[in-house]
């Protein structure tokens, strides 16, 4: 079977599974039969909590893809996160029907505010789930491959394709933020209330998320794994490290990349989807160039060039985030930054290269 | 350009629109003898001619030594060859059809020249059996390649050429971890399952003890007949014991050429180089 052949070999990928399984069936569980009362009942918001996680371990492993295997630095990739996130957002938003405050059938509460008078064409069709569930990988993928296609072509690489990724989200950024464009503002979209029909404000519902979560990620492992695992896993490994020389040997270095790159910008995408119901919000926030930094991070204290390594270090991160956040605000940053550093220091390949044997 | 110069060119009516012309012939076509037809080259780098007016004609199944002193222009031309470099005037033809100068680095490659660098550049963090499957002569293309398994015939011819560069206890190890030779070997290797019809080959002795230099001469004399070798080297002796022709750089054009013996002979290839 495949997918056995594409885990052989991955210690940390076959965990990896099996932890996806366990937590996939026993948090559910322990959220809908667990009386409240008991030690052992997780609340709902911890489920979204995780299920929150689970979103940010695939971005974690989009970006591992193109940075681990690919040497492409991305920091812009929660570009790719929020604009999967802004397309579910929009779908929720039209579900809402007229049990918004102003009770418009059709129009959002933010463009009855605005005073527009009918849907903006990239609105229309968003309604119906298949079609917002093609574009959610569509949007992102097609701005990558926009974005890579030029940037590529024309051998932008290292430091500079680095700092125009950045640019890219900071200019989404900007143009988010603006009312006209009819995405809501500053405010985003928000203010959900169904989902498939099902209440997003439901126990159940959250949980049809979180194991939605986390079945995404471990399918988004596997595909990633398989990439890397074929030859063309090996051709982008060769273009990380001599990519004249791959282009020598008649490989078209531009095409590999162009590819890899939007696949990984189509996995955000669906990440950022999933994200946005389980938060309850999508704004411009989310384009911020400090998330994708924050992003390159989680995956270089994980270990880069694992995958697995890239889950680890978002999990944890994140966790620790939740943690600090909740204890002492202030600290966080620093926080980050000195993590960053002890990890850059003291260990080179992450956590993930605690565990991991050296090569033969 | 001004506009209208623009508009008339894309306008032209003794030409079809680039993007409607067919793709560049990949044929080689050798019937006239040479393979490799460089006429009036010219590179220069902010104002310093690294080719200079360089006429060369490669004949099909020759093994070529090109020497010559450092800043001669021996890796431009190499460059130029095979894609990396633009010239800024002058021809370079793959056979009497290929036009070098119209292709991209991949297409050339695929056309059928490989290059081995004049450090040896491997892929260090795969196995040396991956280096030599990465280079292997197949379809190089983004879906092929994802879905490229290799078949028995493949692995065996793998297997072939591990043994002929004598890295068969290597085979599982990490192509970073070898020799500086070995890596040697491993890019000659490289070069071989690309199955080019020409091999550039930049100093591959470099850094060889002298017994596998011996042994470079050999393969690199085997492989001449059916496919055309150009090596650049400064190695002196282990161009004698190669060469039959001689072609010496200097200063970005071509100084002399014949045999090793005339050339050692002639008074300005002393005057630059040899008695240097």
């Amino acid at each position: 079977m495949g997918v056995f052949r594409v885990l052989k070999d991955d210690r940390g990928g076959q965990l990896l599974l099996l932890f996806l399984t366990a937590v996939a069936i026993v948090i559910p569980l322990l959220n809908l039969l667990v009386p409240e009362g008991s030690p052992f009942h997780v609340t709902t918001y911890t489920v979204s909590l995780f299920g929150k996680y689970l979103t940010y371990a695939l971005l974690a492993v989009a970006v591992d893809l193109v940075w681990g295997y690919l040497g492409i630095l991305s920091l812009g990739h929660a570009a790719f996160f929020a604009l999967g996130g802004y397309v579910m957002g929009m779908y929720l938003m039209r579900q809402i029907g007229d049990r918004g405050v102003y009770g418009d059938p059709v129009l959002p509460d933010f463009m009855v505010f605005l005073n527009w008078k009918e849907l903006p064409w990239f609105w229309q069709g968003l309604d119906m789930f298949w079609f917002a569930a093609i574009m959610i990988a569509l949007v992102p993928g097609l701005l990558a491959f926009v974005f890579g296609w030029l940037a590529f072509r024309s051998r932008v690489t290292g430091v500079y394709l680095s700092i125009i990724t950045q640019a890219l989200t900071y200019a989404l950024m900007l143009a988010f933020f603006r009312n006209e464009m009819g995405f809501g503002g500053n405010n985003g979209l928000t203010d959900f209330k169904e989902i498939l029909g099902f209440s997003l404000q439901s126990d159940a519902t959250k949980v049809g998320l979180f194991v939605a979560s986390a079945v995404a990620l471990a399918l988004g492992y596997l595909a990633c794994r398989w990439i890397v695992t074929s030859k063309l896993g090996r051709v982008t490994v060769a273009i990380r490290d001599a990519e004249d020389r791959t282009r020598f040997i008649g490989y078209r270095v531009e095409y590999f990349k162009l590819w890899v790159f939007t696949f990984s910008a189509i996995l955000a995408g669906i990440a950022g989807a999933l994200y946005v119901p389980q938060v309850g919000i999508i704004n411009p926030g989310e384009f911020s160039p400090l998330n994708s930094i924050e992003l390159v991070i989680w995956v270089a204290i994980g270990g880069r060039y694992t995958l697995y390594g890239a889950v680890i270090g978002a999990l944890l991160v994140n966790y620790a985030k939740t943690v600090l956040t909740g204890v002492w605000p202030d600290a966080w940053l620093f926080a980050l930054g000195a993590m960053f550093v002890l990890v850059t220091l003291f260990l080179p390949k992450g956590i993930a290269g605690i565990f991991r044997r050296k090569p033969a | 350009m001004s506009m209208l110069s623009d508009v008339r060119e894309t306008m032209r009516r003794d030409e079809v629109w680039s993007f409607m012309a067919p793709p560049p012939s990949l044929d080689l076509d050798v019937s006239h003898g040479p393979i490799l037809y460089l006429e009036e080259l010219n590179v220069s780098f902010d104002g310093f001619k690294a080719i200079n007016d360089l006429t060369l004609y490669i004949d099909a199944g020759e093994l070529r030594c090109i020497i010559g002193p450092n800043g001669a222009g021996k890796t431009t031309m190499m460059d130029i060859i095979t894609g990396k470099t633009q010239p800024d005037s002058g021809k370079a033809f793959f056979g009497q059809r290929i036009d070098l100068l119209k292709l991209s680095e991949p297409q050339i490659a695929t056309a059928g020249i490989g290059r081995k660098f004049q450090k040896p550049t491997v892929f260090e963090f795969h196995r040396v059996i991956d280096n030599l499957e990465l280079a292997m002569r197949a379809d190089k293309g983004v879906w092929p390649t994802l879905f490229a398994k290799l078949s028995s015939d493949q692995q065996d011819y793998l297997d072939e050429t591990l043994d002929l560069i004598g890295l068969k206890e290597q085979r599982n190890a990490m192509a970073g971890s070898l020799s500086h030779g070995q890596k040697q070997w491993l890019e000659i290797g490289m070069l071989l399952v690309q199955q080019p019809h020409l091999l550039l080959v930049d100093e591959p002795v470099a850094g060889m003890t002298h017994q596998e230099m011996d042994r470079t001469a050999e393969l690199l004399v085997s492989l001449a007949g059916k496919h055309s070798v150009v090596v650049v080297e400064h190695d002196m002796d282990f161009v004698r014991s190669i060469a039959r022709k001689v072609t010496v750089l200097h200063q970005g054009s071509v100084l002399a050429e014949g045999s090793m013996d005339d050339v050692q002979n002639d008074q300005r290839v002393i005057d630059v180089y040899l008695g240097g």
